[in-house]
Order: structure tokens, then C-alpha cells, then sequence
């Protein structure tokens, strides 16, 4: 039997209460999780989607993108899973959570070439509990039946349906390739894992703070040693560091003491102040 | 300097004395004073902060903008920083020019533009023990589209 044609799902729900802000809006390397699994995704597959749920159809990440909305009632991955199946009753998925920031272009070639149309599902065994990882993972159009079975006898959880369904599983061929970014410190260390040889070598930035972003850092400036080429990597990594609830868009940005923009490119002792909305008169 | 920071009282008659002009048939001016009340919470004093540098150099850019906008003599902009109890003023603005109409319209529009484009912020503290910066920390938790600062 022919494979069913393959369409990419970037699972990026929402709110994330162990981050403090949206996943799918968080930056690498100047660009949105979201974007980067998305170009990843379409390097592999011929459309890739969003899962959105009903109340994010206007969400400014998200709705810029194709997406699918959730059809079924529940919530957590599945319900995108199953909406996705239901969408596009011949088609079969890559899956991808949208936080996994060391995912390569080599992973998902693995994956693709060991696809066993015939499973309901090809996914990778996790390097730490060699489970099967649901959100990096290929769903078969034969899935959906199963899923919704599943999911009416009171199942919630992708990993455990793989486990009781027989999907075909890989070994990781990297084993860092599915750790996901739940904290603010492990967004933290994944920024500077991911600036290695590539992002150049580490200089000095003078950074100045004011009114709430003094507060929120808990110091008026410092000199940091970075691998940050623009004003948006500096700030990514910084609200990693201080929690800064501020976004990058309620903000404006200044260099040598004059507005600048975000994709500035910075050089070594430069002077940068993040300016919260401001409140004269 | 058409535009000063102050951590002092300001003196709004000695400051009028920078806009006299034979030609002037005469001076508007505004008083920003520190209000208690805001936004339905009782306030018992404010923080001004500025980035000065860059405070300086925008608010010289917005009063340059009205010397040019409008047919006016003299223009000057005068903003504390620092903490302020209730009553005191927080900026004065006056413009002199041959004719009121542009000195007021010249003087309303100083202290709009610095409103909206100076790095200044204003820390409220309130009747009830609570603080916060204000256009900042209510839309923190908002959500993300719903932002204005309009």
C-alpha cells in the first residue's frame, strides 16, 4: 500500500505556566519557536500546520500561519492530534511539540526514512526512559479510529496510547535531539548550548536598567560577556536570567543613548537600555 | 537646552524669564501637578525616573519640532525627577509667540509629544500600600494583543 501523504503539526498550546509566557513565542537565535519548528517541519513535509485551540484563532504568533483548530472536546496534545487526523482524513502527520529546540534536519530525515505506513504510528524511544516521545513522531490516517477509542474510554496521554498500540520505535540517533524548554532556566541554557562555534566569539555589552526593568533585574547596570549579535538575542537571554515580564513588543530599544531597533547588530561596548512604555508628565 | 531635567523644585516664574521677547505679545504655559488619585486608586506620592540622556536628547527633538511646526518665539520644557509628594509639579511647558493661539497650540503639543516619546517613568505609590510603574505593569499580565499605550 502507498504511504499516505505526510503534513507537518506544530503543537505550541499556550500559555505555559512553568515559563511564565507563551512557548511558542519564545526566541532562538532571533526567531520565534514556533517559526523555527515550522521551517524545520516544511523542510520535510509538503504543508505544515499550526494547532490552535478555538480562543487562539486571533493570537498574533499563531494566526499568521496555517492552522487546525481543535474539533474534539479535551485538551492537552491529543486533542490537536486527532483534530489534525479528522481535518485531513488521508493524511498522515509529523507531529512536532514546538519546544524542542536541538531538533535537527538529521532527526527528522531518520524518522521519515524508518516510517512504517503500516503502524498507526512511527515515533523515537526517549534517550532517558526509552518511552516512545509522541510530539516528534509520525501519526498514520489509521491512528484516528484508535484515538478516538482511546480517548472515549478515558484516555488522555499520547505516550501510554503508543505504548499500548504498537507503534514502530526508533532508537535516538541524538540524544539530546527531544529535550524540551519548560523553565526559564532551561530556556536559559538552551540559548547559550545553541550559540556555540556558529553565533562568534562572547563580547562585552554595557547594559543599563530603569524604572520596572531596574526592579525586575535587581541592579541599575552591569557588563555582561555575550554571545548576543542583536538587541532581540540580548533581551531573550536576559528575561531568562531575570524573568523580565515585559515582551519584547511593549518595549522600544536604545543603543549609545539613542533609539535603535531590535535587529541592530551590536558590537563590543555597546551601551543598551530596554525601555519599558514610558509615563512622563 | 530647550529641554531641562530637574531634581529640584521647579520655578515656573524664573523658568517664564527664559521666554521673554519684545516681539512676544505674549506666554502660555502648562503645570503638570502630582494628582491623588489615579485610575480609581488613591495615591500618596510618585517617583519620576528618567534615562537622561537620551531624555535630554528627545524632549531638545520635540521642543525643536514645535519651533518649526509653529510660528512661535521660544519654547521650553522643564520635567523633575526623583520623588514628589502631592500638589508639587511634575513638568512645565511655556511657549511665547506673537499670538496666543499658536502658543497655546504649541504648548499643548510639547507636552503631548513628551508624554509619549521621552524615557520617563512615573512610579505611583498608593493609599492602600501598593506601588506600580505606571503603563507597565497592568499590561504585563494582560493579554498580548490587547496592549495599547496609546
Amino acid at each position: 500500500m502507498n504511504a499516505a501523504p505526510l503534513y507537518g503539526l506544530i503543537l505550541a498550546g499556550g500559555a505555559s505556566s512553568r515559563m511564565q509566557r507563551d512557548k511558542a513565542a519564545l526566541q532562538y537565535q532571533g526567531r520565534s519557536q514556533l517559526d523555527r519548528a515550522f521551517e524545520l517541519a516544511g523542510r520535510h513535509v509538503a504543508k505544515v500546520f499550526v494547532s490552535v485551540r478555538a480562543d487562539q484563532l486571533h493570537d498574533p504568533v499563531r494566526s499568521a500561519k496555517p492552522m487546525i483548530v481543535d474539533s474534539v472536546a479535551g485538551d492537552g496534545p491529543i486533542v490537536g492530534i486527532r483534530s489534525a487526523l479528522a481535518a485531513h482524513r488521508h493524511a498522515a502527520w509529523l507531529v512536532l511539540a514546538c519546544d524542542l529546540p536541538f531538533l535537527s534536519d538529521a532527526v527528522l530525515a531518520h524518522l521519515l526514512a524508518e516510517r512504517d505506513a503500516n503502524a498507526l504510528a512511527t515515533a523515537y524511544r526517549s534517550a532517558s526512559d526509552g518511552l516512545p516521545e509522541p510530539l516528534c513522531a509520525i501519526w498514520e490516517p489509521a491512528a484516528a479510529a484508535a484515538l478516538d477509542a482511546y480517548q472515549s474510554g478515558g484516555g488522555r496521554c499520547p505516550r501510554k496510547f503508543l505504548i499500548g498500540h504498537g507503534a514502530r520505535l526508533l532508537d535516538p540517533i541524538d540524544k539530546r535531539a527531544l529535550d524540551n524548554v519548560n523553565t526559564p532556566q532551561e530556556y536559559a541554557r538552551a540559548l547559550n548550548e545553541l550559540k556555540g562555534a556558529p553565533a562568534g566569539d562572547p563580547m562585552q555589552i554595557n547594559i543599563r536598567y530603569f524604572a520596572l526593568m531596574r526592579e525586575q533585574a535587581g541592579r541599575s547596570e552591569e557588563t555582561l560577556e555575550t554571545t548576543a549579535r542583536t538587541p532581540a538575542d540580548l533581551y531573550a537571554e536576559l528575561t531568562a536570567r531575570y524573568g523580565f515580564t515585559l515582551g519584547e513588543e511593549q518595549l522600544r530599544v536604545a543603543v549609545n543613548s539613542e533609539f535603535s531597533d531590535w535587529s541592530h547588530k551590536l558590537a563590543a561596548g555597546d551601551a543598551i537600555v530596554f525601555l519599558p512604555p514610558v509615563a512622563g508628565g | 537646552m530647550r529641554f531641562r531635567l530637574t531634581a529640584a523644585t521647579i520655578d515656573g516664574a524664573d523658568a517664564r524669564r527664559e521666554l521673554l521677547d519684545l516681539g512676544a505679545g505674549g506666554y502660555a504655559s502648562f503645570e503638570g501637578w502630582v494628582r491623588d488619585h489615579n485610575e480609581g486608586l488613591e495615591v500618596t506620592r510618585l517617583e519620576y525616573e528618567a534615562f537622561e540622556e537620551l531624555a535630554v536628547a528627545e524632549g531638545d527633538r520635540i521642543v525643536a519640532d514645535a519651533l518649526r511646526r509653529y510660528p512661535i518665539k521660544h519654547a521650553l520644557c522643564i520635567h523633575r525627577v526623583g520623588v514628589l509628594a502631592l500638589g508639587d509639579m511634575a513638568v512645565w511647558v511655556g511657549v511665547s509667540s506673537a499670538h496666543r493661539g499658536e502658543a497655546f497650540d504649541a504648548c499643548r503639543f510639547i507636552i503631548d509629544e513628551v508624554k509619549h516619546r521621552v524615557p520617563i517613568w512615573k512610579k505611583e505609590h498608593y493609599r492602600n500600600g501598593d506601588s506600580g510603574w505606571v503603563n507597565c505593569e497592568r499590561c504585563a499580565t494582560a493579554p498580548q494583543h490587547a496592549h495599547t499605550h496609546a
